[in-house]
């Protein structure tokens, strides 16, 4: 099972990201499950969204405490939240920032590195606002570009059908983060 | 057709396809999605239904009764203080004979305020003589609401029925759900035809007064009626797996129980997690098995009768306090056990209280626990699983 | 609609709910009169005071088949169903309702 847990913001989309990757893995014949904790948040409080992938049926309904990958749509957030709690060894935290992987080596000590300027992506194919850019689609093509859980396609498809609005808009900036992603092995 | 959806997608999916005439409900969460998911159906024209707003949970279910009255199949859904606002009506559901179903997504009671899932809300209407079915799946919310349908219109039951999913580890969790044939179903679960209905060019009067000398007579029928009801969900079940394939074997289901000491029994989303922790007790030697209550009411007596003569300790977890003697699962599975010559030791843990997140690991250490009860005796009759301080 | 009234001795009798299949119609209410008004026909004026008041829709209006009266319409009273109230006999306006002791048999 691959496990998948989406640190955000309210309203910047990480429940929408946690099902569409679901969806996207569906239509490839996994079995999935995807789900937000939801506390009392509301715009700005921190949000955590968690999706799991399987051959096999799942039937674990808990929470993800050991993920393999992280994705932390605002960065912000390093301050206030662990975001590599349980990240099993080998796993991966993906981050939408400017800056590279490696400036992050230092917050976060274990796992691989990944970043994607989702927010600039985001902003550039207006979805959302400047200020409060909506990110889910992109950091989801950059998700795809380290894990390969699902094939580009696949999430491509998935999110022209389930994105609200601006659906072509959203496809394109999964496939440009896709390829803009920064990777740091270790 | 395959789909991911979450459980109250599932939920309204599964009303739309038993083409429900009346829905009326008031938004609760975690219940809201349920409708709002039902008034885009009935608004983009998928369902042909009379989607009724009300001004409250009490009024909900006022609103289903007398639609059901005129001879309708009706809906709802509510969760928590609505359901408990509803409780007088839900009563009178059940004394007028209306088949009504809700849809009803566990919430903790307040206070302390919480929103997360606990089964206190449906399990304090136990004694109203609704028929629960507890699930684990979002598939099974689906399949459940038309079995409830099909269970609650027969004409030997007559009684209404709650289709219970735990708030967010279902209701807002996304999973693959498989959507049946509407024709499948159309055939499985013809219109409602109930015995008597508001007409004017048939009068009858509906719920006058009885008075001492016939009111017991009535409760003795409602009585006689939940014991048919236990006949016709495992039929139903049984009809349900042979058409569609999917079977949820009755009021409960064992999970390699087969040469078992130990079986652990729960209800709602646990029992999911549970048989992975089950698989890997087993691989371990464990004889250990799992025991799943589904349906709740009517109780499912007769099978906690068998499954006590073939094990040494019952483990029972209730995901509620009612401030009784344990917890109200625990208390019912003792007593239907105790005139018999079985005699297991059975002990209650309470578990999962006010949504706290239910981990393998916390089932792993209630399971052993339970194993630790057939090697050294029963310590003492209940425990609170993962409680801050011990007990 | 029933024309009787069920025959009822054990549950087995009951509807499976408390559906009632014959109207009150069937009540004899008659029956709890200790007093009887009476329609003085000579004193009324037939203006349905009575029949408006009855709190139990025991006066209705019927055709007056007396030859030569002054009104059409009368009311009547129905002792099926009079309580012996005496509502009507407090309202009338011109006293044409007497209250007389009911006959022991």
């Amino acid at each position: 099972m691959i496990e998948i847990r989406f640190h955000g913001r309210g309203g910047q989309g990480a429940v929408i990201a946690s099902k569409i990757l679901a969806d996207a893995a569906a239509r490839e014949d996994k079995d999935v499950q995807a789900f937000p904790f939801f506390g009392v948040e509301r715009r700005g409080a921190p949000v955590t969204a968690f999706t799991k992938i399987d051959v096999k049926p799942i039937r674990n309904k808990a929470q993800i405490y050991e993920p393999d990958y992280v994705v932390v749509l605002d960065v912000s957030l390093l301050k206030l939240v662990d975001v590599a709690k349980g990240l099993k060894d080998g796993g991966w935290a993906l981050l939408n920032t400017h800056k590279k992987p490696e400036d992050f080596r230092d917050q976060i000590k274990k796992g691989k590195l990944a970043t994607v300027d989702a927010t600039n992506i985001a902003i550039e194919n207006r979805l959302g606002s400047k200020t409060s850019p909506i990110v889910n689609t992109a950091i989801l093509g950059a998700l795809v570009k380290i894990s390969n859980v699902v094939s580009i396609d696949t999430l491509v498809e998935s999110v022209l059908e389930k994105s609200p609005v601006k659906k072509e808009e959203n496809a394109k900036a999964a496939k440009e983060a896709y390829e803009k992603t920064l990777i740091l092995e270790d | 057709m395959r789909l991911t959806l979450t459980g109250n997608q599932a939920n309204a999916w599964g009303v739309k396809l038993s083409r429900v005439q009346v829905v009326a409900a008031y938004p609760i969460t975690p219940q809201t999605t349920i409708v709002e998911e039902l008034a885009e159906f009935a608004a983009n024209g998928q369902l042909d239904t009379q989607y009724i707003k009300v001004e409250s949970e009490h009024s909900a279910m006022a609103a289903c009764i007398a639609a059901e009255n005129t001879g309708v199949r009706t809906y709802t859904a509510s969760s928590s203080h609505g359901i408990a606002l509803m409780h007088e009506m839900l009563h009178w559901a059940v004394g007028a004979r209306l088949p009504i179903v809700m849809g009803a997504v566990n919430r903790a009671i307040g206070p302390p305020w919480n929103i997360w899932a606990d089964h206190t809300d449906t399990i304090s209407q136990r004694d109203t003589g609704w028929m629960q079915f507890y699930v684990e799946s979002n598939q099974e919310v689906l399949d459940t609401i038309i079995q409830a349908y099909k269970v609650a219109e027969s004409r030997d039951v007559l009684l209404p029925a709650m289709a219970i999913e735990d708030a967010f580890i279902l209701s807002h969790t996304v999973e693959r759900v498989e959507i049946p044939d509407q024709e499948l179903v159309d055939e499985f679960l013809p219109p409602y035809n109930p015995p008597d209905y508001l007409n004017v060019d048939d009068p009858k009067g509906f719920g006058s007064l009885v008075m001492p000398d016939w009111y017991m007579e009535f409760r003795y029928i409602i009585a006689r009626a939940q014991e048919a009801a236990r006949k016709r969900i495992r039929e139903v079940t049984k009809e349900y797996a042979e058409i569609f394939g999917r079977d949820y074997h009755g009021l409960v289901e064992e999970y390699r129980t087969e040469d078992a000491d130990v079986v652990m029994v729960g209800a709602g989303t646990m029992v999911s997690t549970a048989r992975d922790v089950i698989d890997k007790l087993r691989s371990e030697g464990h004889k250990i098995g799992l025991l799943k209550i589904r349906v709740f009411r009517p109780f499912p007596y007769e099978e906690f009768q068998d499954i006590a003569k073939r094990v040494d300790v019952i483990g029972v977890m209730d995901r509620s306090f009612t401030f009784g003697y344990g917890g109200a699962m625990f208390s019912e599975v003792k007593g239907a056990i105790y005139n018999t010559d079985a005699r297991p030791k059975i002990k209650n843990y309470l578990i999962g209280i006010g949504g706290r997140d239910v981990t393998p690991k916390m089932l792993e250490d209630t399971f052993r626990n339970a194993l630790r009860v057939k090697d050294h005796g029963l310590d003492r009759e209940m425990m609170w699983v993962d409680l801050k301080g011990g007990e | 609609m029933r024309d009787k009234p069920y025959e009822i001795r054990t549950w087995k009798d009951l509807p499976y709910a408390t559906l009632t299949e014959v109207p009150s119609t069937f009540n004899n209410t008659g029956t709890w009169r200790t007093v009887r008004p009476i329609i003085d026909y000579d004193k009324c004026i037939s203006c349905m005071t009575c029949w408006k008041f009855c709190p139990d829709v025991a006066i209705s209006i019927v055709p007056n088949k007396k030859e030569g009266a002054r009104f059409d319409e009368i009311p009547e009273i129905d002792y099926f169903f009079c309580k012996g109230c005496g509502i009507c006999a407090h309202e009338c306006p011109v006293n044409a309702i007497d209250i007389v002791e009911e006959e022991s048999k």
